[in-house]
């Protein structure tokens, strides 16, 4: 096992508006090469009060540009007398990306709620594109939700149906995408303020070949099992 | 202590490190964009795509943008640095307002400009990842022209990025007159965006037509192509030929 392998978030992060604000979600598994280093990790990070910012990719680009552009919005709230848009905050991550577009290896959902334009999404890929979405998808576990996607997402959904949208791709992308796993983290954010969730294992929905989990084998109900030893 | 180091931060991240040696690889792009001169100006097409390698990623970018007054321009490539270029290009446009001297810049001088930009970039080892397609309407005169990622940069009656030069302009060299009507030329455009449908895979159906005249810019709502399937031999490709597709 090679400790000195790049931290890489595998991942699976989306952002998805909804009618009143957006909510972002993401998986928790940070892997070292094969190893899952971090089976907790939490991938979405607050830039300001009320935008936020989902991290793929190399673990530790992510953290420095969610840090220095953290640095950069305090300054310009302090500066603006009221709080940043996410337009804003989105352009000084584009700003970033773009610039330093040969050394880093990160991609990033933006997202927020501010009260010029309500709720955005604004999806930063590879080479610092700056992109605006009713909903983007991002990470490794994202090639296999875009077919979900075109699919399911529809304009104008509620609060819940946007939360249930969000933690249903978000589990079937750890279904398949090795590099993502663990928890469902998901931060709502609108008017009102910001909630976050937790989904663990057990409270997301099964998928094929998938099986309850179960405390022991000891708990298969009346099927014989093997006859005992005898020594 | 010095109050303008707490600047340097700034500089160093927001700007460009100093490399002695770059070049990159572009990551997000766009596909075909084709032009032609037509009786009163210039009509643009390209599809509304960009792909991720070979993920058709985003299907709803603008890829042609008006600049100023009288010109528009088109691009495929790399949308970062398509974008960074409009940042420029806003600008350029900002200074030239800001000269109220009753002058506007033309589409030749956007052009030169943009050649001058996408030239010294390339001597520099570290390119716009893009072709582009410049097109205009000043005093009456239209103009047409196209840059790419090294330079190179020439006018034309009929220009086209990419997979456009090999599909669209020999339909153009055939189909172009100098004297075609609005609705003439969009339905070249149109056929030239079709085959390009076809054939070019990382072309996406949702494409915009954008005309330039000497009254302005109109970029149209973005819209889908209807496609033709109904050959026999499309129907039944292997009749005769067992086993052949």
């Amino acid at each position: 096992m090679d400790t000195d392998a790049p931290h890489s978030m595998g991942t699976t992060i989306i952002g998805v508006t909804y009618n009143g604000g957006v909510v972002l979600g993401a998986d928790s598994r940070t892997s070292t090469g094969v190893y899952v280093a971090n089976r907790a990790s939490d991938k979405i990070t607050q830039l300001t009060d009320n935008v936020y910012v989902c991290r793929s990719g190399s673990a530790a680009d992510s953290q420095i540009v969610s840090d220095y552009v953290r640095y950069f919005l305090h300054q310009h709230t302090i500066q603006l007398g009221q709080p940043a848009t996410v337009k804003v905050a989105a352009n000084l991550v584009r700003l970033l990306a773009y610039n330093n577009k040969n050394l880093l290896q990160t991609g990033l959902i933006v997202g927020g709620w501010d009260k010029y334009e309500g709720g955005k999404i604004y999806g930063i890929p590879l080479g610092g594109t700056i992109i605006e979405q009713p909903f983007a998808i991002g990470g490794s576990g994202s090639s296999y939700l875009y077919g979900f996607f075109d699919q399911a997402w529809k304009e104008g959904m509620t609060k819940d149906e946007a939360e249930q949208l969000v933690v249903k791709a978000v589990s079937l992308a750890i279904a398949r995408d090795g590099a993502s796993g663990g928890v469902v983290r998901t931060v709502i954010i609108n008017s009102e303020g910001v909630t976050r969730n937790f989904y663990p294992g057990d409270k997301l929905p099964l998928w094929h070949e998938e099986l309850e989990p179960q405390f022991s084998l000891l708990d298969i109900p009346s099927s014989p099992g093997p006859e005992p030893m005898n020594i | 202590m010095n109050m303008v180091d707490s600047a340097q931060p700034f500089k160093t991240l927001l700007g460009p490190e100093s490399d002695s040696q770059r070049t990159q690889y572009p990551y997000v792009t766009g596909t075909s964009v084709v032009g032609v001169k037509y009786k009163d100006g210039i009509l643009m097409a390209s599809d509304m795509g960009a792909s991720y390698g070979s993920t058709l990623r985003y299907k709803s970018v603008e890829r042609m943008k008006p600049i100023g007054k009288h010109s528009l321009l088109g691009a495929s490539g790399e949308i970062s640095d398509f974008q960074e270029i409009l940042h420029y290009l806003d600008e350029l446009i900002l200074y030239d307002n800001m000269w109220d001297d009753g002058n506007s810049l033309g589409p030749k001088e956007v052009h030169s400009y943009l050649t001058r930009v996408m030239y010294n970039r390339r001597n520099k080892f570290n390119p716009f990842w893009n072709s582009l397609v410049l097109g205009g309407v000043k005093n009456g005169q239209k103009y047409l022209g196209t840059v790419s990622m090294i330079g190179v940069h020439f006018e034309d009656s009929h220009v086209a990025t990419g997979f456009g030069n090999h599909l669209a302009r020999p339909i153009l060299r055939e189909e172009w007159n100098e004297n075609m009507s609005y609705e003439d030329g969009v339905k070249l455009l149109e056929k030239c965006m079709r085959v390009l449908l076809y054939r070019d895979r990382s072309a996406v159906n949702k494409i915009q037509i954008a005309k330039i005249t000497e009254e302005g810019v109109t970029i149209s709502r973005p819209y889908a192509l209807k496609t033709f399937w109904e050959f026999n031999a499309f129907k039944n490709p292997t009749v005769g030929a067992e086993g052949s597709w």
